[in-house]
């Protein structure tokens, strides 16, 4: 460890926001990051745009100066099915004229370009921090877009300076809950759910879409993952929400409690076990014993098929210890279980935005000596990596070369991963993928294993 | 992705399509972890700071270290103060930089924060030492792009720190523009070769491509240091390269301390780096050494080996203004027709420039500032290129149209790895291009010729 990173102290207002299992102490979380700290988090914007955009067959237009719009394009792999309109970047490209003039005019000509010919489903506009300080009514202007042109265009309340990618969140489902109610729901039968927040990253909400298919209950609407608008719609017709990124869209689960008795379970298709249950949750809730067999059936079909080629795994990473650095504390719990099935121990888990009922899940969970860590810092993370000599670090995109240059394995859990990471394959793709990091041959020659640099060369 | 996109081109008043540029502040980051031991500080909301972690990060794949004020909505009414104030005494107290180096957001631009009064005030109330460095430039993003955000990092940091002893030293300045760190590499090795004494500034290597040491640096070793930075004020010729990035700072330390400057193009192919040889061989007073000019030679010899296949060939080529401009030229020595060539970055001085430099190998050349990447896809749907030359965004041009050779050449590249290791200045930087540029015409025929027709020899 260099000198650098053995001495860093926590930053005094931080120091809540680590805790050790088995020292106590209060934890502390939900709360904005410091000035000044090289916080791995983003802003509210981002939050909005990630939710949103999967919605395929919608316009996402962006209204600001470009950055906003030029840092998200295409940067997730959310697939879809049908249109890829959504992997388009579209901006109002707002500059010098507008910030004296106001945008208004911009974004009212840049609608009425791009909805005429590319002919969406609805329209996103989303405002970027200094909309409202230029004066620009985005509302009124969506209102008369959406009149004109007689689909719904709404706006997405999303300026950075809001807060973390939570209140992004909270703005996206705002915005779909405009959606929510409008179409026609004649059609969806009694055993139906939506999935939320399920995104389709590599096309997991395919494979997740196929199981309650196999097992005969209709998926409505997934939001957002391989979204569209007339799903969307229609989405209030569903007897049931399964929500899987309990972070971004718990809100719009309750809202559809709220407004449309639509009752809602927080799920997870992380790992073999969480997989299952979230299969079985859903089976349940239908007190139906056709579907509760069939799911039984899916259940022990796939585990039959995964488990044995799984044990391979085992056998070369048991013992293996993982840190774990993710958006929302749901999610680290999975991993936390799904690591113990390959034989692996969580040492460190942190969470970007986790909230605190999911936290105090986490801290249960844990076995003793792991540190949680909410809203951590590169140095942070390299400090307790080093400490708790990890093997296997997972991340996103902004730990990865940190965790390289520790000269630790990662494997991506975030966006940025390319490969289907959910259900029951998902599984073993978890395992083949973490193992291809932690059994490469290369962490041999790095300093940490080989003891020195040059002086280790013979 | 881009299979929807048409033909038909409409001039577009309020819009930008899949952009060809980006915002300012990025490029003040870049250009500010090129100082040595300096902490990019970005005053404005978390997202922008973490979007350009994250894009520097997937280009150099290396971690980059940057911190944030945090603005919140109470910040955004009342202005970054508090949160500016509160961040310097953090980040000094945890993170220890030498230098913070502080530049705006669109947010903190409207709100019209005055960054070095509050610095001023930071340093009266006992909240900065009079040790800690701490400087500040303007990056509105809405006005220029990436390129201005770089070149104003840069003015300002001569601003703030170079000074003038009042003894003229045999030192030239290097100004490298925006390049890779390869590039910087390369042009450091090229001036030693050439035996003058020289600072470079900025320099990213040793800061963004450094080796494995199994330590996380959160400041590597590389960077200009502020001694050179300061001494540069006594050296007694700039050469600046790439007019948009390095021109303002040339002028910025002839202003400040009577240093004549020379500007040039990036040295990017044969012309171009016999201009820059030559600066450096006047400069000096030195002749050109026999290893310099046998690179020179086989970078020649390479070029008449392959001149048979460039012949006439039709490239598309965009990006950045130094870099699109500087490499056409070198695309016309190599007997190329660059039927187009766009930039994002606004500015009417490139057209002209590129007019010029095809004024005779290809006349009817359409160039555009200010423009995007969609624009250049219709107007390839119009008129079909033999070869692509951009970003790593160009890929889904070259996909849309029948997977034609394509030429990964600026910023940002997200899936490769060559760009940062690998220097496309100087001879041997131009070698390397001929070399892609070849391999991807030859990948398309191997690719794509029936059995009978491919070639063993070529």
């Amino acid at each position: 460890m260099s000198e650098e990173t053995k001495n860093i102290s926590i930053l005094e207002g931080r120091k809540g926001q680590v805790w050790r299992k088995g020292e106590g102490g209060a934890f502390v979380c939900d709360r904005q990051s410091l000035a000044g700290s090289v916080t791995q988090r983003a802003c509210a914007f981002c939050g909005s745009r990630v939710v949103l955009y999967p919605i395929a067959d919608a316009l996402h237009i962006v209204h600001g100066p470009i950055g906003c719009a030029a840092y998200n394009w295409d940067i997730r792999g959310a697939l879809s099915s049908g249109p890829q309109m959504h992997r388009n970047s579209f901006s109002t490209d707002v500059s010098e004229k507008e910030i004296i003039f106001g945008g208004e005019k911009k974004l009212r000509a840049a609608l009425d370009e791009l909805i005429p010919e590319l002919k969406p489903k609805a329209a996103f506009v989303y405002s970027t921090c200094i909309v409202g300080l230029i004066g620009d009514d985005v509302d009124a202007i969506c209102r008369q877009t959406s009149a004109k042109y007689g689909i719904p265009v709404i706006p997405v309340d999303s300026p950075g300076f809001k807060g973390t990618k939570r209140l992004g969140y909270q703005a996206a489902c705002d915005s779909i809950s405009k959606l929510i109610g409008t179409g026609d729901t004649s059609k969806v039968g009694p055993l139906s759910i939506n999935l939320l927040g399920e995104f389709n990253i590599a096309g997991e909400a395919w494979m997740i879409r196929e199981y309650f298919e196999k097992i005969g209950i209709e998926v409505v609407a997934t939001m957002t993952g391989d979204g569209r608008v007339d799903d969307i719609r229609r989405a209030h017709g569903a007897k049931l929400n399964l929500v899987q990124c309990s972070g971004s869209m718990t809100a719009l689960a309750k809202l559809m409690q709220e407004t449309h008795g639509i009752p809602f379970k927080r799920v997870s298709f992380f790992g073999m076990e969480d997989t299952a249950k979230a299969i079985y949750e859903a089976a349940g809730f239908f007190c139906d014993e056709v579907v509760m067999e069939r799911a039984k059936n899916l259940v022990r079909a796939e585990i039959g098929e995964v488990l044995p080629q799984l044990k391979a795994y085992r056998r070369k990473l048991a013992g293996k210890k993982a840190a774990l650095y993710v958006g929302g504390a749901f999610k680290a719990l999975s991993l936390v279980t799904a690591l113990r099935a390959l034989g692996m121990r969580t040492v460190l888990a942190g969470t970007q935005t986790g909230n605190a009922d999911d936290y105090a899940a986490l801290r249960d969970i844990c076995d003793p000596g792991t540190i949680i860590v909410d809203d951590s810092n590169p140095l942070e993370l390299a400090k307790f990596v080093m400490e708790k000599d990890v093997d296997l670090f997972i991340g996103g995109v902004k730990e990865r070369p940190i965790a390289f240059k520790l000269g630790v394995a990662f494997c991506d859990h975030n966006h940025e991963r390319k490969i289907p990471l959910a259900g029951f394959a998902g599984m073993l793709n978890f395992a083949e993928e973490v193992a291809s990091s932690v059994l490469s041959p290369v962490w041999k020659y790095v300093p940490r294993r080989s003891g020195l640099g040059m002086e280790g060369v013979r | 992705m881009l299979d929807g996109t048409t033909a038909e081109i409409r001039e577009r008043q309020a819009l930008r399509i899949n952009p060809a540029k980006t915002c300012q502040p990025i490029g003040a980051m870049y250009a500010a972890l090129g100082i040595n031991g300096c902490m990019p500080h970005s005053h404005g909301s978390q997202g922008c700071c973490a979007y350009h972690r994250s894009h520097l990060t997937r280009h150099y794949k290396e971690p980059v270290a940057a911190t944030t004020s945090s603005f919140t909505e109470g910040a955004s009414v009342f202005g970054g103060l508090a949160n500016l104030q509160q961040a310097l005494e953090n980040i000094f107290t945890i993170y220890k930089p030498k230098i913070v180096a502080v530049h705006t957001t669109c947010l903190s631009e409207v709100i019209g924060d005055d960054i070095p009064m509050i610095i001023e005030r930071a340093r009266r109330e006992g909240k900065i030492k009079p040790d800690q460095l701490v400087m500040h430039t303007n990056t509105p993003s809405f006005v220029g792009s990436h390129v201005t955000g770089f070149s104003n990092q840069c003015a300002s940091t001569i601003k703030y720190f170079s000074e003038s002893s009042g003894e003229t030293k045999n030192v030239v300045n290097l100004f490298p523009g925006w390049v890779e760190p390869a590039d910087m590499r390369e042009i450091k090795r090229m001036a030693k070769e050439m035996g003058i004494e020289f600072i470079l500034f900025p320099d990213t290597s040793g800061v963004l491509d450094t080796g494995h040491t199994g330590h996380y640096e959160m400041y590597p070793a590389g960077g200009t240091t502020l001694e050179q930075i300061k001494a540069m004020g006594d050296s007694f010729q700039t050469i600046a390269m790439g007019p948009l990035a390095s021109k303002a700072a040339a002028e910025e330390l002839e202003k400040k301390c009577n240093v004549p400057s020379r500007l040039l193009e990036l040295p990017i192919g044969l012309s171009n780096t016999d201009a820059f040889v030559n600066a450096m061989r006047l400069a000096g007073q030195v002749p050109v050494p026999a290893s310099i000019e046998e690179e020179r030679s086989r970078l020649i010899d390479m070029m008449s080996d392959m001149a048979q296949y460039m012949h006439d060939k039709k490239v598309a080529i965009f990006g950045d203004p130094d870099q699109v401009t500087a490499l056409t030229q070198f695309l016309v020595e190599m007997d190329m027709k660059p039927v187009i060539a766009v930039t994002g970055t606004p500015g009417k001085a490139f057209e002209a420039k590129i007019k010029e430099i095809c004024a005779e190998k290809c006349p009817e050349v359409e160039a555009r500032a200010y423009s995007d990447v969609h624009f250049l896809h219709q107007w390839i749907k119009n008129n079909p290129v033999d070869l692509l030359i951009g970003n790593g965004f160009g890929k889904f041009v070259a996909k849309a149209e029948g997977n034609i050779p394509f030429v990964r050449f600026g910023f940002p590249i997200m899936d490769r790895v060559g760009h940062r290791a690998f220097s496309t200045i100087g001879y041997t930087g131009a070698m390397r291009l001929i070399e892609q540029i070849t391999n991807a015409f030859f990948d398309y025929r191997d690719r794509n010729d029936p059995d009978e027709k491919i070639e063993l020899v070529l």
